[in-house]
């Protein structure tokens, strides 16, 4: 096991793998920019140090800064949390160049998933199910329309580049797919610097479903079942859960070993997430694959009992798995609410600033991962999470009443957050009948 | 740590019945753990944790703004950091520092190198006026921000 680490994050996910590191007795290096200087959780890493000002591009970002962070501090390892560089095949390869172990999968695996044309082939090489669509990277918008029109409108363009719904198009027919060729194009240059596009039919109304893996460099891989995260808005999840409602065990079974199956034939190593796209049929499709620690890691680990950030911890440190499959028995339902720092009655407009009242929920099943306190100030600068608010209970019905006995408990003022948002999902009756899917939210609300 | 007061300190666990004892002192630390087993305590596990750096410190700042509040260099404007990395007051081992007390700087003036990624990067003064303390010593490992020399400006 590594005796010190660096993490190269900041907030509740900083927060986690310090705890991580204290169970397992690893030393813990924090970096910090101007931003976050005094933050509480900076003060339970063994070491902290500053590497810049506020801007992520100078600090949290800056591959320079971090590495010459892990450098004087003497760690062996870094851990980059989820976002900011955790999927840069570049920041892996430099590691791996100044011999630094990164905690995280190998950069070529990194490489390869990150292309969301190779992704696909490598589904498709792995008998893994992916929406009918372009094999490569679009030529053209003739191309494109070609395909499209063999596999059906609608379609959807995106980019090979990336995601986050950035260089996204839906089509509905030719005319709007040549518009929308171009637009694409542009915004995934301006967002990956890279341009290239590919299509899919587009699948309506579909659920997003992923499933998460361990995997060790023997070439052992496990899967811990699935998480549903398809209350999003604009692409980003706001609530999540497993099991996924409604699912039938036949079709949990395919998706699981599906997972594990990519996950195999991309020479895998480390905590991943595969994750389907779910038709009204419960067909499933792939879609891409993190190569990072997710958010919503925390229900995963409540139902499988398995601490997911130690598990990365030690297969970077080069152990293999000790869980087999047959020890990964779920139980119960959890959920997460996503609180973010942004109003829903003002267009989720987002809401930085002073936190003076905060008033956390507890009781038996219920979970807080945050790095927030009376006296924090929320910064501009950074993503709007705050707070990740996971119960966990025996049964769905249980689950969602402690939920949100939970987060009418919860007072965080004068900001405004997103919880009556998330106190609504789970009052609404599509919602409680497990009956929702990736447009739910931006229909309803 | 001596071996003779780490045996003093199993033979204090185990008179007292202690489970586990962790002690920091200074750079010094020190985590003695008993497992237990079904028969009762096992042997102590000792884990002395390696040096800690002399680093920017884990405690929320706002001491070192109160201390400075009091400082009587109140008048001194500081030259910071602006970058992580290891601090050389000279441009090589056997050569003079880049500046001492009293030398007059100004912002062309090279103060020191700070090392990031083997890569040794002159910095220059951001202030006009003197040198009256530098701050860190040769060799030391700075964070960004971090407060290298107290220039009093003309």
């Amino acid at each position: 096991m590594f005796s010190r680490i660096l993490i190269a994050n900041r907030g509740e996910i900083a927060l986690r793998i310090i705890r991580a590191c204290r169970e397992l007795g690893v030393q813990s290096v924090a970096v910090f920019s101007e931003a976050d200087r005094g933050a509480h959780y900076l003060s339970q890493a063994d070491e902290t140090i500053c590497i810049g000002p506020p801007e992520p591009a100078e600090s949290y970002l800056n591959i320079p800064r971090i590495i010459s962070a892990a450098e004087i501090s003497n760690v062996e390892a870094i851990h980059p949390g989820y976002g900011f560089l955790a999927e840069s095949a570049h920041f892996a390869e430099i590691c791996r160049d100044c011999k630094i172990q990164f905690i995280g999968p190998d950069p070529e695996s990194m490489r390869m998933l990150g292309d969301k044309v190779e992704a696909r082939k490598l589904a498709a090489s792995a008998k893994v199910p992916t929406t009918p669509g372009s094999e490569n990277v679009l030529n053209d918008e003739d191309e494109a329309a070609k395909i499209a029109a063999n596999v059906g409108y609608p379609v959807i363009l995106k980019a090979a580049g990336g995601g986050g719904g950035r260089g996204m198009r839906i089509a509905h027919n030719e005319i709007s797919l040549r518009a929308g060729f171009h637009a694409a194009g542009a915004e995934a240059q301006a967002a990956f610097s890279n341009p290239d596009l590919y299509l899919e039919k587009l699948v309506e109304n579909a659920r997003h479903v992923e499933v998460q893996i361990l995997a060790d460099r023997a070439g052992n891989v496990i899967h811990l079942y699935e998480r549903d995260c398809s209350l999003q808005r604009r692409h980003q999840k706001v609530l999540e859960e497993t099991p996924s409602p409604g699912l039938p065990s036949d079709v949990r079974d395919q998706l699981c070993r599906a997972a594990v199956r990519l996950a195999k034939t991309a020479n895998y190593v480390n905590a991943g997430t595969v994750e389907f796209l779910l038709d009204k049929d419960n067909k499933f499709y792939f879609s891409e694959v993190n190569t990072r620690i997710q958010v919503e890691h925390p229900i995963t680990e409540m139902v499988c009992g398995v601490d997911l950030v130690q598990q990365q911890l030690r297969l970077a440190a080069g152990e293999h798995l000790k869980l087999r499959q047959k020890d990964i028995k779920p139980s119960g339902v959890a959920i997460e609410c996503r609180i973010n720092a942004e109003d829903p009655a003002n267009g989720f407009a987002p809401c930085p600033g002073p936190i003076n009242e905060f008033v956390p929920p507890g009781g038996y099943g219920v979970r807080l991962d945050s790095h927030v306190y009376a006296g924090l100030v929320v910064s501009p600068r950074y993503d709007s999470l705050i707070c990740k608010l996971i119960v966990h209970k025996k049964t769905r019905a249980e689950a969602i009443a402690t939920m949100k006995r939970a987060l009418k408990e919860f007072k965080i003022g004068p900001i405004k957050t997103t919880i009556p948002l998330c106190y609504d999902i789970l009052s609404n009756r599509q919602y409680l009948k497990g009956k929702v899917d990736t447009s739910f939210i931006e229909r309803t609300w | 740590m001596e071996l003779e007061k780490i045996k003093e300190l199993v033979s204090l666990m185990q008179t007292n019945d202690l489970s586990e004892l962790e002690i920091v002192d200074g750079d010094n630390r020190i985590v003695l753990k008993r497992s237990w087993s079904q028969t009762g305590p096992g042997p102590v596990m000792v884990q002395a944790g390696p040096q800690p750096m002399a680093m920017g410190p884990a405690t929320p700042p706002t001491e070192q703004e109160a201390a400075a509040s009091t400082n009587p260099d109140e008048n001194l404007v500081e030259v910071v950091a602006p970058m992580v990395g290891t601090f050389y007051a000279a441009p090589s081992p056997n050569a003079d520092p880049f500046v001492e007390l009293g030398r007059a700087v100004d912002e062309e003036s090279v103060v020191c190198i700070i090392e990031a990624m083997k890569v040794m990067n002159e910095i220059k003064c951001t202030a006009k006026g003197t040198i009256r303390k530098v701050l860190v010593s040769n060799g030391s490992a700075v964070e960004f921000g971090q407060p290298l020399f107290l220039v009093e400006p003309d």
